[in-house]
């Protein structure tokens, strides 16, 4: 099969490759750009892992071919970090709350939370938990994922955050 | 999981992408958000040989409002439909029922012409399509034509669109105001499809119904309209003995499969009380 030629920017920066046009974009993050902080989990399309961001949306990268990803915008875990290094509000969350255990769904948690803050910048609790539901964890039972965001949140508004009473 | 090979083509214009699907074929298919047929694709339940996009069909985006009728691009996706302001003011069953598809993630890329033309009677808007009187815009290569969404489902996976034809619009006549509406959905998970699901669309005049529809979900091969249920309601006050009528009605005409889901007993079952609890849901909101 014909390769195609996709050119995207992804954490900022310009890339290119060659790619079948039934590579997923998933497997063009993980394989061709070496950008393996993206995860694939269940492949079908249910548990999130390989949630990154496109062009100001939250899309699963296994549900997506490469070549559909020509000229966007893409954020992987890699690029979530501030500027100078230090780690994001978000990234912070979830170290400070321990919203992880494996870790295996925190890349696709993280890109998630980042893009319904970006939209909802003081969620409810109910709020974070809908918009999480995409996306699967089978160690924490949410709890502390869930804290973690609100963390985040209360970052990113400059006001301090306080854990609701158990 | 990788899918089978395939030809991918990106037209710009709803006409080349009509040509295209006619020219190349039975082996092709159209391409919306693709988050039903990927995953087919990937599991190889599907190998069509070419694809053909329809993102980069500017003209098939998009909502606007023509006199008392709501005409939506089939591109737009689920979450564009959340977000608009003309969709939550003139019908806002349609965000009730978005919110109750999938996930944030499929709704950010899933279409409402997706949704609509697949046929999977496990889709949540057909059925709400039917309750509102939608019509689909289908273009094929001999021209465009309007066919009502009670006449579109004609099987599972199978609609009365032609080979090479494209679901291109949908148009929906504006609920009158102070209408009273609900879409109840029974779903074992968030992102599940609905073991039962009604819709239901009201007026009332007076604490009593005045005109009503019913359409029910992943209860048959179609999406089903409730008529007889509907008519059971209408110069009543829902009271409890018409809310058992009426879900009685719309029982005879289920025939859900058994699957992880629940046996055909339960799923009707559930499916009247998706029935009564839509309907007093929409009374309550009625004005």
């Amino acid at each position: 099969m014909a390769k195609t030629h996709v050119t995207m920017k992804v954490n900022g920066a310009e890339v290119e490759g060659l790619v079948e046009p039934r590579t997923l974009l998933v497997h063009f993050i993980r394989e061709n750009l070496s950008l393996t902080g993206t995860h694939i989990g269940c492949e079908t399309t249910h548990c999130g892992a390989c949630t990154v961001d496109i062009d100001g949306m939250s899309v699963k990268s296994c549900t997506m071919f490469a070549v559909q990803a020509q000229g966007s915008d893409i954020t992987t875990i890699e690029g979530v970090a501030n500027a100078d290094g230090s780690l994001s509000a978000l990234q912070e969350g979830f170290r400070m709350m321990h919203g992880l255990q494996c870790g295996f769904c925190t890349p696709g948690m993280i890109l998630r939370a980042h893009r319904l803050l970006k939209e909802n910048p003081s969620p409810t609790e109910e709020e974070i938990r809908m918009g999480i539901s995409g996306n699967i964890c089978r160690c924490t039972g949410y709890q502390n994922i869930v804290k973690a965001i609100q963390y985040a949140a209360a970052k990113i508004n400059g006001v301090e955050f306080r854990e609701a009473a158990e | 999981m990788i899918p089978g090979p395939f030809s991918y083509y990106r037209p710009a214009t709803v006409a080349d992408a009509v040509k295209l699907l006619s020219t190349l074929g039975d082996e092709a298919r159209p391409l919306a958000g693709g988050h039903s047929l990927v995953p087919m694709m990937k599991l190889r339940l599907a190998s069509p040989e070419h694809l053909v996009d329809l993102h980069g069909i500017a003209g098939l985006k998009g909502i606007h409002r023509d006199g008392n009728t709501i005409v939506i691009g089939a591109m737009t996706t689920q979450h564009e439909l959340l977000a608009s302001d003309e969709i939550g003011k003139s019908l806002p069953i349609m965000d009730e029922t978005a919110l109750l598809i999938a996930d944030p993630q499929v709704r950010y890329r899933g279409t409402i012409g997706g949704n609509v033309a697949n046929g999977d009677p496990g889709n949540d808007m057909p059925a709400l399509m039917m309750t509102l009187g939608a019509t689909y815009r289908l273009e094929g290569a001999s021209g465009a034509r309007e066919v009502a969404a009670h006449e579109f489902y004609q099987g599972a996976y199978f609609t009365a669109l032609e080979p090479g034809e494209l679901l291109t619009a949908i148009s929906i006549p504006v609920p009158a105001a102070g209408h009273g509406y609900a879409y109840e959905k029974l779903k074992r998970k968030v992102g599940d499809y609905a073991t039962a699901a009604a819709a239901v669309v009201l007026t009332m005049a007076g604490g009593k119904v005045a005109t009503c529809k019913i359409g029910l979900t992943n209860l048959s091969e179609t999406p089903l309209l409730a008529e007889d249920a509907a008519k059971a309601v209408i110069g009543t006050s829902l009271d409890p003995a018409t809310l058992k009528q009426a879900a009685a009605a719309a029982e005879a005409i289920m025939s859900p499969a058994a699957d992880a889901r629940g046996p055909v007993e339960y799923r009707k079952h559930v499916g009247g009380i998706m029935v009564m609890r839509a309907l007093q849901r929409a009374a309550g909101r009625a004005g």
